[in-house]
């Protein structure tokens, strides 16, 4: 279907579709109510009163406005594809699809290791398939009132995903989010409110053709709870307690899709934001982001929270550039958001298949891989240069972000500069520790299923393909999409996008290293102060006792401490908080 | 001019004025030094004898490493000198320097492994300096083209003169020079262990050799785009700035990494955002 919708979209402009009707109207409306239920029964049994009261709050505020305001809240086209519409739908589309077959191998996999518990697979799968229903719902509606169900819907999904282990734990990081969440749905409902009274116009089309001055506060209200659903600091802590769920589910909610539906919203009115002072206090709060949870990342030793907070770093990037709202900002965005959510789901998976095998997600547990598992750790270092390196995608972001900020506010691109450098030491760090081998290789792959090989090998090459077909993409898709906002579209120079090219075809060459190219070669033992022993890995220690040695990465805990740094930041954008709402008052 | 004959000139003048550099600095340190030194072509016998000696390797793909890590130089040297993108340039030659550490790594051996981590740690201390280089001379000159900058017509050192400070400042880490020299030493003036390259031998080793003098030229390059008008004041400047290093390399001891981390990043701090929070200041005056 999403392929359908891009080839649409490919040749016409922008699709809008009515399909009006009341009843679809109620159909929502009590599906609302239902989910509202739901979720306060199960906020009473958990004796939750912060989630009983935000989901009672929404649902009176919503039943308020659908009902009894005197407003009619009927929007003359509620769904709509345009270019970005597509994009997303591929995304969902495709990398939705790779991650549920992924997760038809991995929950097998998964049983295995979790024999106490009741086997809850249906339910899952019912789950992730909702979800990405709800998902397509967010990307193709016009109408804000039927964008907010959807929305609501991805929570309630998360929520229950994320306590789909039902441990303490998991039951504990569910309710967390959950209410992080709900925080942002009632901006949601308040910025609907706002707009109800003030313009009367609950469509996407409309609000964006509107007056500046009469849109930027409800686009502020709704940037709020972009910032919740995409996990931006202050309130982060959720996505990492997120982290609990199976991986499956950290892949397609918490780094490739649902996550990208807080940037959605963001960027979808960048153009508003663009220029006022509102979306550079939103621009600011992502680049401290930013800054911040890449710093973080480097003292990280866990795989699946130093991916959650390269994700956190990552959707700041993009808020940054949806703040800054310039084309190029937003070109910028675009591509982060498809690039970002190929390479991290890819990563995601991989962690997750290596947890399986190793029983651990520490990073220094994945000594070796590339001779013990050859065919993940390429996987995974696919994935990882797709994060930051040049000539693949994130890069390719990174420079036309850096290229926007420029022009716009310098100082914010010397964030950045930091920021990338945090980023460039913790992926390397990582990716040698994959290529170091001390000894001798031990065969662990062989039962991964095939479901997740193949998955997985779909999602490398698409990584690397993406990079050779951006050009497409950005001719076909996103310039048209900016000239309908800003009636001048950019991209990279054409003799940029040959030498990005070339250098992809040049790395492409490295594959090479399987192939016995010198025979002449010798073997030796590494270096050891002379005091090398027969068996690898070992030394003979002052007594002549033979003693193992091991190698560890540095964490640089002195200078990035989590600690030290997590408290910063939360502080620094709460004061940018602080400063939006002070903002939304005078206006 | 025609692109090619640059590039041709490119290939073959870079490793010539490199290995020349390198055997002047050989000469220079040893005068400091008291002692009298090499022959000006020493560097050229080393990489030549180097070539025929045996390959020796703990991994096998170690050495392809190598060649990659070269190779990016190459091309990022190309890329500069034939007019690129200035932000381009300087992610190519992270993905070079990238190689390089992966190479440590893939050797698998302790002294390997630690010069690797510094050298990250280098990487990390130099990356942000570079990138608000490139942003000072974009806001000075509206673009990040090699050539649009070069045909600026006007001093650039003025405005930018707390980059060009920076750039000073993370210079030695570039050149392998202490206080800065942590992941290897160039002259092996401190260490018992040749830290990063410890297991490459032979031919690889050469490479490497190679691979430094394009780095340096390169190096030497991004100085000259602080003299746009004024090519000849540019080399002066930079043979004062070769002569400084090598100063500086010999009467300091190396740092810890702890010291060099903090201290490049206080720079690029200072020197660096101080300098484009100026230039935005005046931006917004003028306008």
């Amino acid at each position: 279907m999403s392929l359908f919708c891009a080839y649409g979209t490919l040749h016409g402009n922008s699709f809008y579709f009515s399909a009006y009707s009341s009843w679809a109207s109620i159909l929502i409306f009590v599906l609302e109510a239902l989910l509202s239920l739901y979720i306060v029964t199960l906020g009473i049994k958990h004796q939750r009163p912060l989630v009983v009261g935000l989901v009672l709050a929404q649902f009176i505020a919503i039943t308020y406005l659908e009902f009894f305001s005197g407003h009619h809240l009927e929007a003359k086209y509620n769904f709509f594809i345009d270019q970005f519409s597509a994009i997303m739908a591929l995304i969902i589309g495709i990398i939705g699809t790779l991650i549920c077959v992924f997760a038809i191998g991995y929950m097998q996999d998964f049983k295995h290791h979790h024999e106490e518990q009741p086997d809850r697979r249906p339910f899952f799968f019912f789950l992730l398939f909702v979800f990405l229903s709800a998902m397509f719902g967010i990307v193709f509606s016009n109408n804000l009132v039927w964008l907010y169900f959807f929305w609501e819907v991805t929570t309630a999904c998360s929520f229950l995903l994320i306590g789909y282990t039902r441990t303490e734990e998991a039951t504990r990081n569910a309710f967390r989010a959950i209410e992080v969440n709900l925080i942002g749905g009632l901006c949601f409902v308040i910025a609907l409110g706002i707009l109800i009274y003030s313009t009367g116009t609950i469509e996407i089309n409309k609000l964006l053709t509107i007056s500046k001055a009469a849109a930027i506060i409800p686009v502020a209200l709704l940037s709020i709870a972009g910032l919740t659903k995409s996990a931006q600091l202050p309130v982060c802590d959720w996505l990492l307690g997120a982290m609990v769920a199976p991986t499956p589910v950290s892949a397609l909610l918490h780094s490739s899709t649902m996550v990208k539906a807080g940037v959605y919203l963001v960027l979808r009115f960048a153009s508003v934001l663009q220029g006022t002072l509102m979306g550079s206090t939103i621009a600011m709060i992502g680049a401290v982001t930013f800054l911040f949870t890449s710093l973080i990342a480097i003292t990280e030793n866990n795989a699946k929270r130093l991916l959650a907070y390269s994700t956190i770093a990552n959707l700041g990037l993009v808020i940054l550039c949806a703040g800054i709202g310039s084309a190029q900002a937003v070109w910028a965005g675009i591509l982060l958001i498809i690039f970002h959510a190929l390479a991290k789901g890819l990563l995601f998976l991989c962690v997750g298949t290596v947890e399986h095998r190793k029983h651990s997600r520490e990073i220094e547990m994945m000594e070796g891989l590339i001779t013990s598992m050859p065919g993940l750790a390429t996987f995974m270092l696919i994935g990882m240069a797709g994060m930051f390196l040049a000539p693949f995608g994130m890069l390719i972001s990174k420079w036309a972000v850096l290229k926007a900020l420029v022009d716009v506010n310098p100082l914010l691109s010397v964030i950045v500069a930091f920021g990338g450098a945090a980023n460039l030491f913790f992926w390397v760090k990582w990716m040698g520790k994959l290529l170091l081998a001390i000894t001798p290789p031990v065969g662990q792959e062989k039962d991964v299923s095939r479901e997740e090989f193949v998955s997985l090998g779909i999602l490398a090459v698409l990584t690397v393909l993406i990079c050779a077909l951006f050009p497409l993409i950005s001719s076909c898709y996103i310039e048209p999409y900016l000239y309908s906002l800003y009636d001048k579209s950019v991209s990279m120079s054409n003799g940029n996008i040959i030498i990005m090219l070339i250098m992809l075809g040049l790395i492409l060459l490295f594959p090479l290293i399987s192939i016995n190219f010198d025979r002449s070669t010798k073997y030796v033992a590494p270096y050891l102060g002379g005091a090398n022993t027969d068996t690898p890995g070992t030394f003979k220690d002052s007594l002549g006792n033979n003693r193992p040695f091991a190698m560890k990465n540095y964490l640089l805990d002195e200078f990035f401490a989590e600690k030290k740094l997590y408290p910063i930041g939360v502080g620094l954008t709460w004061i940018l908080l602080i400063i939006m709402f002070v903002l939304l008052f005078i206006k | 001019m025609n692109i090619f004959l640059i590039l041709i000139a490119y290939i073959i003048l870079t490793p010539l004025t490199g290995g020349l550099l390198t055997g002047l600095d050989r000469i220079i340190t040893a005068r400091m030094q008291s002692r009298i030194g090499p022959p000006l072509l020493q560097p050229f016998y080393d990489v030549a004898k180097l070539f025929s000696k045996e390959n020796l390797v703990v991994r096998k793909a170690q050495n392809l490493f190598i060649i990659f890590h070269l190779l990016f130089l190459i091309v990022t040297g190309a890329l500069f000198f034939c007019g690129g993108d200035f932000l381009l340039v300087v992610f190519a030659f992270a993905l070079a320097g990238v190689f390089f550490i992966l190479g440590g790594y893939r050797t698998s051996s302790p002294y390997s492994h630690i010069g690797s981590e510094r050298e990250l740690i280098q990487m990390m201390a130099y990356e942000p300096m570079l990138i608000i280089t490139a942003i000072g001379l974009y806001m000075t000159t509206h673009s990040f083209n090699v050539f649009d900058i070069m045909s600026a017509g006007k001093p650039l050192l003025p405005q930018l003169l707390g980059i060009f400070l920076g750039f000073l400042f993370i210079l030695p880490i570039k050149m392998r020079k202490s206080p800065f020299d942590l992941s290897m030493s160039h002259h092996a003036h401190q260490e018992l262990v040749k830290g990063i390259t410890t297991e490459f031998s032979g031919p690889t080793l050469a490479l490497l050799e190679i691979a430094h003098w394009f780095e340096l030229i390169l190096i030497l390059g991004i100085i000259i785009l602080f003299f746009p008008n004024n090519v000849w004041l540019g080399l002066a400047v930079e043979c004062a700035v070769f002569f400084l290093v090598i100063l500086v390399d010999n009467t300091f001891a190396r740092l810890r990494w702890q010291t060099v981390l903090k201290a490049s990043w206080l720079a690029t701090f200072i020197l660096g955002m101080g300098n484009i929070f100026i230039l935005s200041i005046l931006k917004i005056c003028h306008s």
